[in-house]
């Protein structure tokens, strides 16, 4: 077994179990919805203490795959694979070789701001690998607010300088301004992969700025749908919304503090086809406590939610533990209890 | 879900374009492939159905459907919306001039 941080560690079957339920009773409390049932929490025990180093689903349970920043992990990337391969070579290698359901293609400085000034190349490539291949193409980036702050290079003042300074109407003025600016962003960058063809958009890590990120996702998800009529997939950074602002409003909900299920109602509404809900992992506790955590939020979403849940899982999120060569052992149970405790429609 | 293996594409495409939930995506597809959830996950019988349907394989046949002519197929037999495809028919449509005309 392993902790949070990928550390292997001992456990009785008797401890896992205590920790799934510890995991799922505090997921349920903080974000008010029901605990798991007995026989969910045994199920997920049942998962981890497989002896197998993978564990696998039933023929019929499979379910499919969407991706994010995928090409760029065995692309030319030094913190990834850096095998040196084309967009359409890796495409290529996806869907013939690894069996990918879909793929995205993207670019290193994976979000929305660096992107529009590239868009126009990144719409040509994505063209040819259309005409090449089979799967179902998204366009991936991240929103991404807090790079239209000046503290990181953008325009506007940071929130967080002015909060400090006791100037919170500013702050808030800040950021609406901001996200103003992603949501036209997101809107251009949509309208051109759009003309190349693409089967849809993925924002990724949404809310990952707070309230205001999120706010400006929505309005961008719901003027690319309209305009479009695109495909969108709205993956999440973490499983609450922060309250940067506080008082940003969407059809009459306040965004600060939302939990899964209630991001993904509203992800719904704007009109996104998949919503990915993201549970962070906790580091110091074990991997059997983060999944019966995880688990917890993501069923809750997946009941209340209307579109195909995707959930995010990877390193650090939905309980896999936060490391770069994700553990294999981990990452099937993980998902096995998605599909099988959460029924979720995807990873 | 297997991909170009099996139907994984196909039950993607129904999730993104159709917004259904896993099991009625997967319900979609076997009705469309006229097949049952068995055929839909078994590589084997898979491989020779797409290649029966020429809407390509994640294997590269000479003479097969590849790439934008496969996804036409899918279009058509799987009556999904494929905005690339659209766009080509777009391109390809003659537009009345004679190959001879000068």
């Amino acid at each position: 077994m392993r902790i949070g941080s990928g550390r292997l560690i001992k456990m009785t079957r008797e401890q896992i179990k205590d920790d799934v339920q510890s995991g799922a009773n505090e997921a349920a409390e903080k974000a008010h919805i029901s605990e798991l049932s007995s026989s969910d929490l045994d199920q997920i025990t049942e998962i981890m203490v497989e002896p197998t180093l993978t564990v696998g689903l039933e023929p019929g349970r499979e379910v499919a795959l969407t991706t994010d920043g995928s090409y760029m992990k065995y692309g030319g990337i030094a913190r990834y694979g850096g095998v040196p391969m084309s967009k359409e070579q890796a495409l290529w290698t996806s869907e013939r070789v690894l069996g990918f359901d879909t793929m995205d293609l993207g670019t290193t400085d994976y979000s929305i701001k660096p992107v529009k000034s590239i868009i126009i190349d990144e719409a040509v490539e994505l063209e040819n690998c259309q005409l090449l291949s089979i799967v179902p193409l998204f366009y991936g980036a991240m929103p991404n607010l807090g790079i239209y702050y000046q503290s990181l290079g953008g325009k506007w003042p940071s929130p967080v300088d002015l909060l400090k300074k006791g100037k919170i109407a500013e702050a808030k003025e800040t950021q609406e301004n901001a996200a103003q600016d992603l949501t036209t962003d997101i809107t251009y960058v949509a309208r051109i992969i759009h003309q190349a063809g693409a089967d849809g958009i993925n924002l990724d890590t949404t809310g990952a700025a707070g309230d205001a990120e999120f706010y400006a996702t929505l309005q961008g998800v719901e003027n690319v749908v309209r305009e479009t009529g695109m495909a969108v997939e709205v993956g999440m950074s973490g499983e609450m919304i922060q309250g940067m602002h506080m008082e940003l409003m969407y059809k009459n909900k306040r965004l600060a503090g939302l939990w899964p299920h209630e991001q993904g109602k509203l992800v719904a509404e704007a009109g996104a086809s998949i919503f990915g809900p993201t549970v962070n992992t906790r580091v110091g506790k074990s991997f059997p406590w983060n999944v019966g955590y995880s688990v917890t939020l993501v069923k809750k979403c997946v009941e209340e939610t209307p579109i195909p849940i995707h959930v995010n899982m990877g390193m650090g999120v939905c309980g896999i533990p936060m490391v770069e060569t994700v553990p294999v052992e981990c990452a099937s149970r993980a998902a096995k209890a998605m599909v099988t405790v959460a029924d979720v429609d995807g990873i | 879900m297997g991909g170009l293996r099996t139907a994984g594409d196909l039950v993607a495409r129904a999730q993104m374009t159709k917004k259904l939930k896993i099991a009625e995506a997967k319900t979609y597809v076997t009705k469309r492939l006229g097949i049952d959830l068995e055929i839909m996950t078994d590589e084997c019988a898979m491989r020779e159905l797409r290649e029966k349907l020429d809407i390509g394989s994640a294997l590269s046949t000479v003479g097969r459907a590849k790439g934008i002519a496969a996804k036409a197929k899918i279009a058509k037999i799987c009556d999904f919306e494929i905005d690339c495809v659209k766009k080509f028919f777009e391109k390809t449509k003659s537009n009345g001039a004679s190959s001879t005309s000068a």
